[in-house]
C-alpha cells in the first residue's frame, strides 16, 4: 500500500486499481461520443475543401447547391465577421479560407441539408474558381529567400532584417561560453536531423452538433479536450458573445493535443444561424482529419555537442527550423528548444529556433509538442558521442543528468525531479541485460516534459446520503474520472464507489483549460482537494454546532467529524452520512469549490530502452523488447499510468518507424487514409514493459505529476540508437521505414 | 435515389429500415436503428471500429452496404452482454484497463469475441495478428492483448 510521505499515513485508495467509473458504458457501446449525438429537426453539414496547396479564390458559386430541395444554408468566409487580428484571425482563416486557400484540404465553404447524403451532393455542386499559386511544403525550402510568400508581413519583431519571407519568429537563448565549452571537450560532433510531420491519429474524427439562433445564443455538443476553449474560439471566429454559447463535451475518442483547438467547430453554428436556428451536425471523414486537422510540425535540426573522455558534456547548441503550417504561432519550435537539453546539466549552451510558414495544415499540439523532435536530434547525437568514446549511455546520462537544485537549460531551477531514478530503474531492469542475437541492437534515450497547471475550476457537492459528486471541466481521455474519484475518496474518507465524477458543460463551472499539458489529474485533482477541504470545513462546523463546541475543536478523519482532542469534549464521531442526512435542517447544502491556476506541476522525466532486430535484406525493423521507466510523482491509478506510458511509447514507435505526411510535387497530401498513413497495429508491437518511478511532486497534495506526454519523446531517438547498434547505420531522418533503413545500411557499405 | 426496404435480425431482434443504396451498414445501424456502439474511425476498412458480425462473419460494417443486410443475422456490441451479465471479454477489458478513450473498444470486443469463438486458446501472436485490423491509438495494445488472454483463459476454465 502506498504511503503519504508528508503525513506518513497509509493511503487507503491512492495507488489502488479499481474499475473505472465509466467502464461499463464504454464496453457496452453506450458511451456517447461526438458523432453519437442527434437532435430533433437536425440538419447535416458537409465541407468544400481546396484541392490546391496554395490558390487565390476567385469566385464561389453556390447557386446550384442552394437550388436543391432540402439544402438549407451555405456559408463562406463572406458570412463571418471581419476585423479580427492575431490568433483569432488565424483561427477564422483556418475555419474558412478568405482570399487564398493555404493548404490542400483548407475549408472554403460549408453546406447544411436535410440529410448527410444530400449535404455531400450539395457540396459537390458548389463551384469554386481558383487561381493556382506556387506553393511550398518543405520546411527548408519554405525558409529560402525566394520561396512563395504565404502570408506577407508574417514576421514579428524577433525576426532579423533581411530574413526569408516565411520566417515568422526567431528565438535565441543560452548561457555560458560555448567556445570555451568545446575547447574543454575531447570530442566535438555535430549532426543534421529531420523529422516529418505526423498526425495525432485519434481514432474518433472531429464531430459536433451546433445550434445558434439569430440572437447569437447557442449550444454545442462536441468531442473536445476543452469545452471552454471551443467556446472562446468559436465565439471569436463568429463574433458572438462566449457567455451565450453553452458547450457540452461528449465522450472523447482520443485527442493527444489535437482536440484542444478548433478546426470545423464554428461551421455548424454558422450554418445553424443561417438556417433559422435548426441544429446542424458536422462529422469529419478520416481524410478530412488527416488533410485539415492536427498535425505536428516537420523539422530540420542541427545539433552540436562537446564531451570529455569521462562523459562530461561541456557545451551544446541547437539550431531548429520547424514549420507549423500557414499561420504564425502554431509551430512548437519554442517548446522544442526548451526541451532539447532539459535532461542535461550543461554549463555552456545555445539555442536558436526558427518558426517557418508552409502550405500545410495549421499545426496543433501533439503530445509533448516539440519535445520528440528535439529529443530525436539531441539524444541521437549523445548516443554517437557515447559510442565514439566507448561509454555506457545510461552512465553518461546519470553523470550529466539534471537533479534537484540544478538550473534547467530553459531557465528555472528544478525542484524535486526523478530523472536519475528512471535511469537507475532502466539499468536495473532485466531488459537492459537481455542477451542480443545477430542483427539485433539496443538503444537508450531519455525524455522530458514540463507539465502544466492551467486555469482550473472544480466543485464538490455532498449528497443527502453522504456520497459526493465532483464536477470537473477536464474531459476524461484516459481514466481521469477514476483518478479524481480515488483522490476524492481518499480526501473525504469515503468509498471510491461513493464518488461520482462528472465532466460538465461550460455553464456549470468557471473557466477550465482543456485536458492538455498532462494536467487533468494534477490540476483538477489539486482543485478537487481544495474544494473537498471547503466541504470538510463545513461538515466540521455542522458537527461543532450539534456538539455546541468551537468549530476549531473539530477534526475530520476517516469520513467523520471527531472532537479534536480530549479538551474538545467527549462525543461520538459524526459520519459524513449522518451530517449529510441532516444538512437540510442544519444550514443547507454542503459543498466546496475551488478556482485557481495552480503552479507546481512538476516535470516528468522518462528513460526508454528498446531492442530491435533489423532485417538486413529488407531494412524492416522489428521491435523485440520495449521498456519505459518514468516518474509519475505518485501513481493514483497505476494501471492508467502504465497505459499512458505504453500509449506514448506506441505513438513514438509509429513516428520513428512508419508515420509521416507525404506531399506530392503538387502540394497535395498523398496519404489521407489509415492504409497509407499507417499507425502501429497490434502485430507491430511487443508487450511494453513499464516501471513507474515515484518521486512525489511537492506541488501536489498527493505528489502527482502529469504522466501523459513524456512517453512519446524517447522512442524516436531510442529506436534510431538501437538501429545503429544493430547495423552500424545511423539514421538521421524520420521515418526510419524499410527503404530508408536499407538505404542507410547500403550507404555504410 | 429511392430507398430500399431492408429486413434483418440485429442482436436477435427483427428490424426493418429504409436504406439509401449508398448508405453503408454502419450508417444504417447508427442512423436508422440508433445502434451507435459501432463507430466510424475511417470509413475505409482500416480501423475496425465499426466491426460487427454479419451472418457469423466478422466484417467492417463501413465496407458493407446497408441493402446487403437483407435477411441477414447481425450482432453488434449492444448485443454482447447477456442483459446485465457482461461477456467475459467486456469484464476483462475493464479489469485490465484495456481502454483509455474507449472509442476503439466496441470494435476490439466484437473482433476478439470472433477470435475466441474460432480459437479458444490463441497465442499472443495469434491475438496480435487477428486484432491487427483494429486500430487503437491510446493503449499500445499491451493491456488489450492481456485482457483477451485472460478472458480466453477464464472461458476455457468455464467451459
Ligand atoms: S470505420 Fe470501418 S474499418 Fe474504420
Ligand atoms: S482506447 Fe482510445 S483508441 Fe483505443
Amino acid at each position: 500500500m502506498a504511503k503519504d510521505e508528508i503525513s506518513g499515513k497509509e493511503f487507503k485508495w491512492i495507488g489502488t486499481t479499481p474499475d473505472r467509473p465509466d467502464g461499463l458504458d464504454k464496453v457496452t457501446g453506450r458511451a456517447r461520443y461526438g458523432a453519437d449525438f442527434n437532435l430533433p429537426n437536425m440538419l447535416y453539414a458537409a465541407v468544400v475543401r481546396s484541392p490546391h496547396a496554395h490558390a487565390r479564390i476567385v469566385k464561389i458559386d453556390a447557386s446550384k447547391a442552394l437550388a436543391l430541395k432540402g439544402v438549407k444554408a451555405v456559408v463562406t468566409r463572406a458570412d463571418l465577421p471581419t476585423g479580427l487580428t492575431g490568433e483569432d484571425l488565424y483561427l477564422q482563416e483556418n475555419t474558412l479560407a478568405g482570399e487564398k486557400a493555404l493548404y490542400d484540404g483548407h475549408a472554403v465553404a460549408a453546406v447544411a441539408a436535410t440529410s448527410q447524403l444530400l449535404a455531400h451532393d450539395a457540396a459537390q455542386l458548389i463551384e469554386v474558381e481558383y487561381e493556382v499559386l506556387p506553393h511550398v511544403t518543405d520546411v527548408d525550402k519554405a525558409m529560402a529567400k525566394d520561396a512563395p510568400v504565404i502570408l506577407p508581413g508574417c514576421a514579428d519583431h524577433s525576426v532579423p532584417e533581411g530574413s526569408a519571407p516565411n520566417v515568422a519568429r526567431m528565438i535565441e537563448f543560452g548561457r555560458g561560453d560555448l567556445a570555451a565549452g568545446y575547447a574543454e571537450a575531447d570530442l566535438v560532433r555535430e549532426g543534421h536531423y529531420t523529422t516529418e510531420a505526423t498526425h495525432q491519429g485519434y481514432i474518433e474524427p472531429h464531430a459536433a452538433v451546433g445550434q445558434m439562433g439569430s440572437d447569437g445564443k447557442g449550444e454545442m455538443w462536441v468531442c473536445t479536450q476543452g469545452q471552454w476553449y471551443i467556446r472562446k474560439m468559436c465565439s471569436a471566429v463568429l463574433g458572438t458573445d462566449p457567455a451565450q454559447l453553452r458547450v457540452t463535451p461528449s465522450e472523447i475518442g482520443g485527442g493527444f493535443g489535437g482536440k484542444t483547438t478548433i478546426f470545423m467547430e464554428p461551421l455548424p453554428l454558422a450554418l445553424s444561424k443561417k438556417a433559422g436556428g435548426r441544429p446542424v451536425k458536422l462529422v469529419m471523414s478520416r481524410a478530412e482529419v488527416l488533410r485539415a486537422t492536427g498535425p505536428t510540425a516537420s523539422a530540420s535540426m542541427d545539433v552540436k555537442m562537446g564531451m570529455k573522455r569521462d562523459g562530461t558534456i561541456t557545451g551544446a547548441e541547437v539550431n531548429f527550423r520547424m514549420q507549423g503550417g500557414p499561420f504564425p504561432g502554431a509551430s512548437p519550435v519554442g517548446e522544442a528548444l526548451s526541451c532539447a537539453f532539459a535532461c542535461y546539466d550543461i554549463a555552456n549552451l545555445n539555442h536558436v529556433g526558427w518558426e517557418v510558414l508552409a502550405n500545410r495544415p495549421k499545426c496543433a499540439a501533439y503530445r509533448a509538442p516539440g519535445s520528440p523532435m528535439a529529443a530525436y536530434a539531441v539524444e541521437s547525437l549523445v548516443d554517437e558521442l557515447c559510442r565514439e568514446l566507448d561509454l555506457d549511455p545510461i552512465e553518461v546520462r546519470l553523470k550529466n543528468g539534471v537533479k534537484e537544485g540544478v538550473r534547467a537549460s530553459y531557465g528555472p531551477k528544478f525542484k524535486k525531479i526523478g530523472l536519475a531514478e528512471t535511469l537507475e530503474a532502466a539499468k536495473a531492469h532485466p531488459n537492459y541485460a537481455a542477451p542480443l542475437g545477430p542483427n539485433q541492437g539496443r538503444g537508450v534515450a531519455s525524455g522530458f516534459w514540463f507539465n502544466h497547471g492551467g486555469e482550473t475550476s472544480v466543485s464538490l457537492a455532498v449528497s443527502e446520503d453522504g456520497t459526493a459528486q465532483v464536477s470537473v471541466g477536464t474531459p476524461d481521455i484516459g481514466g481521469s474520472r477514476a483518478s479524481i474519484a480515488l483522490m476524492a475518496a481518499e480526501t473525504l474518507g469515503i468509498a471510491y464507489e461513493n464518488v461520482r465524477v462528472n465532466i460538465v458543460e461550460t455553464g456549470a463551472l468557471g473557466v477550465n483549460e482543456p485536458t492538455h499539458g498532462s494536467r487533468a489529474t494534477f490540476a483538477s485533482g489539486k482543485a478537487m482537494w481544495e474544494a473537498a477541504q471547503g466541504a470538510i470545513k463545513e461538515m466540521c462546523k455542522r458537527a461543532a454546532q450539534k456538539w455546541d463546541i468551537d468549530p476549531e475543536a473539530v477534526t475530520w478523519k476517516d469520513g467523520a467529524a471527531w472532537p479534536a482532542g480530549d479538551n474538545a469534549g467527549k462525543f461520538e464521531p459524526l459520519s459524513i452520512k449522518e451530517i449529510a442526512g441532516e444538512m437540510g435542517k442544519t444550514g443547507g447544502p454542503i459543498s466546496g469549490h475551488h478556482e485557481s491556476t495552480p503552479s507546481g506541476a512538476g516535470p516528468s522525466f522518462g528513460t526508454h530502452v528498446v531492442d530491435v532486430e533489423v532485417d538486413p535484406e529488407t531494412g524492416r525493423v522489428t521491435v523485440l523488447r520495449y521498456l519505459v521507466t518514468q516518474d509519475a510523482g505518485r501513481a493514483i491509478h497505476p494501471q492508467y499510468v502504465e497505459g499512458q506510458y505504453q500509449g506514448g511509447a506506441a505513438q513514438g514507435i509509429g513516428w520513428a518507424l512508419n508515420e509521416g505526411y507525404i506531399y506530392g510535387e503538387d502540394g497535395r497530401l498523398q496519404n489521407t487514409v489509415f492504409l497509407d498513413y499507417r499507425v502501429p497495429v497490434a502485430s507491430d508491437l511487443p508487450m511494453i514493459d513499464t516501471v513507474i518511478v515515484e518521486v512525489p511532486n511537492p506541488g501536489h497534495p498527493f505528489g502527482v505529476r502529469g504522466v501523459g506526454e513524456t512517453g512519446i519523446t524517447p522512442p524516436l531517438p531510442a529506436i534510431a540508437n538501437a538501429i545503429h547498434a544493430a547495423t552500424g547505420a545511423r539514421l538521421r531522418a524520420l521515418p526510419m521505414n524499410p527503404p530508408a533503413v536499407l538505404a542507410a545500411i547500403k550507404a555504410k557499405g | 435515389m429511392s430507398k430500399i426496404h431492408v429486413q434483418a435480425t440485429v442482436n436477435g431482434d427483427s428490424v426493418e429500415f429504409l436504406a439509401d443504396p449508398r448508405e453503408t451498414l454502419l450508417d444504417c445501424l447508427r442512423d436508422h436503428l440508433d445502434l451507435t456502439g459501432a463507430k466510424e474511425g475511417c470509413g475505409t476498412g482500416d480501423c475496425g471500429a465499426c466491426s460487427v458480425m454479419l451472418n457469423g462473419r466478422l466484417v467492417s460494417s463501413c465496407l458493407v452496404l446497408g441493402v446487403e443486410a437483407e435477411g441477414a443475422e447481425i450482432s453488434t456490441i449492444e448485443g454482447m452482454a447477456d442483459g446485465n451479465e457482461l461477456h467475459p471479454l467486456q469484464r476483462k477489458f475493464i479489469e485490465h484497463a484495456a481502454l483509455q478513450c474507449g472509442f476503439c473498444t466496441p470494435g476490439f470486443l466484437v473482433a476478439a469475441k470472433a477470435l475466441l469463438e474460432k480459437n479458444p486458446d490463441p497465442s499472443e501472436s495469434e491475438i496480435r495478428f487477428w486484432l491487427a485490423g483494429n486500430l487503437c491509438r491510446c493503449t499500445g495494445y499491451d493491456k488489450i492483448v492481456r485482457a483477451v488472454q485472460d478472458a480466453a483463459a477464464e472461458m476455457r476454465g468455464a467451459a
